[in-house]
């Protein structure tokens, strides 16, 4: 029993750590723009598939080929921010680009659909099938490059909000747009980086994901941005350590109801959500809505 | 707070009168509606047909959504928990109580009821956080259910559920269910018209204005919210289980379907957000259109990329819908002609501020009021 629990304990730590790369770049999107990304569970599997298209067609490592799909997500973000959010004015723009990263959703998964068809995929390599022993337990490695790749991303994050002077204008874009705006800082240009920064993260998380979830297609993106966007408001929108406190206490209890109730572990998820909100609505370590909306 | 001026009363300024005055607009009305009576007798093929059932299922669905949503802005992405409830409420009634054939409808109210009675606890817990929050409340509310009709075991799980069989012939099928669908979706449409009119409905424009505010001017918040969302899942439920009889089955995944919030929302904004007729043409406009692209289409993946891209297209070139761009255009238009009449004299006089500000600024510096 308690090797159980043990068990599932670190991999509900290790799962968290995948989550908590896709999640981050939602709540920075998300703290920045004032926009809910809900494209971002699309752009996981989009991520997944070009890393799968590397893989399988140019035979590179998964981990390699981020090199490639990381700037390549980039662009697409800042492209579909300059194209698409950018535009949108007006008391109802919040709600208006949530309607357009939907669309933008259905449009890449049309997309995904005609290029690689109905049929589950799942990223294969030397790493995603060995795993490694210790005290009792196989760990496959994926999961421990994963989580390693996720601390790694979320600590460069932290870095460059609270080190150098372009995360410095993020974080006043963040406070207070206007105010920004007259100091001098270039808020379409913070809004657009950040858009693709968000964006590029979630490549990582999407080749991981796509290695370690067992099998993925084009509308994986739907169940995905509904847990992602609970993790999100668990941690509090914007906040990058509580995406990915939230993301590992997400799935450790996800991982631990599973033991008893396989039906309805998934609901864990949304669970959680509905209690923690019921009785703090800012979520775990959101500051006050100082917004007026 | 202009919204607050423009209540059962007319105020001072005239109103945007689209159709010319209120004669015309009425016997536009009947137009429309007798156009409507008639379209399942000129309509017997069968493809256009059930297009007519559909497009009048979503018109409901679009009015009863945009009665919560469209009136309070408050954006709920989780109505097709209520859809899906009313089709499976339906549908368990009817299995365990053995009805058979036309009885079946009435379960129409029974499902309405139950759809209303969910309505009231996730109100209480989704409408406690503001806007960007309630969007998301929706969302994962919305998959709990959809898990719950995988997983209980009184829902049929994937196989889901069938509905009574109805012994009539396809044509008579069609046409019954158009009608059925019609009376529903006027009442539906009559309803949102008098709640904009009323009181209740001026309450909750001003919560979406700007909800603080309407709390220090004496709006119950909360209740007025609670309230249209009980009313919105009323219908929505209603129309869930008439669709449910049209379609004959449902699944959790097709009763409790993520597109369906979608596509409703899709249709208010086409239309005009908060607007009575903006839902109703965003509808018509719209379910024809998918309909047809579905069924000539024949890459399903290409009608996917077309219609993502005509949903780019409104948001870009339409952000106020239809009918709240057409109403400006012709307040200016009237504006411009009196002025012309009234000579230099009437200078500055402009009926209706528009709500034309560019808001480069973000949510604080909002426009306020404007025609809607």
């Amino acid at each position: 029993m308690t090797t159980k629990l043990v068990h599932a304990v670190v991999n509900g730590v290790l799962g968290g750590g995948v989550y908590a790369l896709m999640a981050v770049g939602l709540t920075l999107i998300f703290g920045v723009l004032d926009v809910i990304n809900i494209a971002q569970g699309v752009m996981v599997v989009l991520g997944a598939y070009l890393s799968y298209a590397l893989s399988v067609h140019l035979h590179l490592d998964l981990f390699l080929g981020l090199l490639l799909t990381v700037p390549a997500m980039f662009i697409i973000g800042v492209v579909i921010q300059w194209a698409f959010i950018r535009p949108l004015r007006g008391r109802e723009r919040t709600s208006m680009s949530l309607l357009a990263c939907y669309a933008v959703a259905i449009i890449i998964e049309g997309i995904l659909y005609w290029a690689f068809g109905p049929n589950s995929i799942t990223l294969k390599a030397s790493y995603v099938t060995s795993s490694v022993h210790v005290f009792g337990f196989y760990l496959p490695y994926i999961y421990l490059y994963g989580f390693a790749m996720a601390v790694a991303l979320v600590v460069a994050l932290y870095g460059l909000l609270y080190r150098t002077l372009f995360g410095r204008s993020i974080r006043a874009t963040m406070q207070d747009q206007t105010a920004a705006r007259l100091i001098g800082i270039n808020v379409n240009r913070v809004a657009a980086l950040t858009f693709g920064i968000g964006v590029a993260v979630t490549a990582a998380g999407g080749m991981v994901f796509g290695a370690t979830s067992g099998g993925i297609n084009p509308n994986s993106g739907y169940d995905l941005i509904s847990r992602l966007l609970a993790v999100i408001i668990l941690g509090g929108l914007g906040s990058i350590g509580g995406a990915l406190a939230a993301s590992v206490f997400m799935l450790t209890a996800e991982a631990i109801v599973d033991i008893w109730q396989p039906t309805w572990s998934v609901a864990v998820f949304y669970a959680a959500l509905v209690v923690v909100l019921t009785f703090r609505p800012r979520g775990l370590f959101g500051r006050q809505e100082a917004r007026a909306q | 707070m202009t919204v607050l001026a423009r209540g059962g009363r007319p105020p001072r300024t005239p109103p945007v009168n689209l159709l010319g005055g209120p004669a015309l607009r009425r016997a536009g009305l009947a137009v429309i509606l007798l156009a409507a009576c008639g379209f399942p007798l000129v309509f017997t093929n069968q493809q256009v047909a059930s297009i007519g059932v559909d497009t009048l299922i979503f018109v409901t669905a679009t009015v009863a959504w945009n009665i919560f949503s469209g009136y309070s802005g408050y954006i709920s992405l989780g109505h097709a928990v209520f859809f899906g409830s009313g089709a499976y409420t339906a549908g368990v009634a009817a299995r365990d109580w053995h009805i058979t054939g036309p009885a079946e409808f009435a379960l129409l109210p029974l499902a309405a009821v139950v759809a209303a009675a969910i309505a009231v606890p996730f109100g209480l817990i989704a409408l406690r956080v503001r806007r960007h929050t309630f969007v998301v409340i929706t969302i994962a509310i919305f998959f709990i259910f959809q898990l719950m009709a995988f997983n209980l075991s009184f829902t049929g799980g994937t196989i889901g559920l069938n509905a009574p069989f109805l012994l009539w012939s396809p044509v008579t099928f069609d046409q019954r269910f158009f009608y059925i669908a019609l009376v529903i979706a006027v009442a539906t449409i009559a309803l949102s018209w008098l709640i904009r009119r009323s009181r209740f409905g001026l309450q909750l424009r001003a919560i979406r204005d700007d909800e603080d505010r309407a709390s220090g001017l004496g709006v119950r918040a909360m209740r007025v919210k609670l309230a249209a969302f009980v009313i919105s899942a009323f219908f929505t439920g209603l129309i869930g289980a008439l669709w449910f009889f049209f379609i004959g089955q449902v699944l959790p995944d097709s009763g409790f379907d993520p597109i369906f919030d979608l596509t409703v929302a899709l249709m208010a904004f086409l239309g005009g957000l908060g607007t009575a007729a903006g839902p109703v043409l965003g509808a018509v406009i719209l379910e024809p259109a998918q309909q047809y692209l579905t069924q000539q289409v024949n890459n399903s993946y290409l009608s996917q990329i077309l219609l993502g891209s005509v949903f780019l297209l409104v948001i870009l070139l339409l952000p106020r819908g239809l009918v709240t761009t057409a109403g400006e255009r012709i307040t200016k238009w009237q504006a411009r002609r009196r002025q012309a009449a009234a000579g230099p004299a009437a200078e500055g006089a402009q009926p209706g501020s528009g709500p034309g500000t560019p808001d480069r600024l973000g949510a604080d510096q909002r426009p306020r009021g404007g025609v809607r």
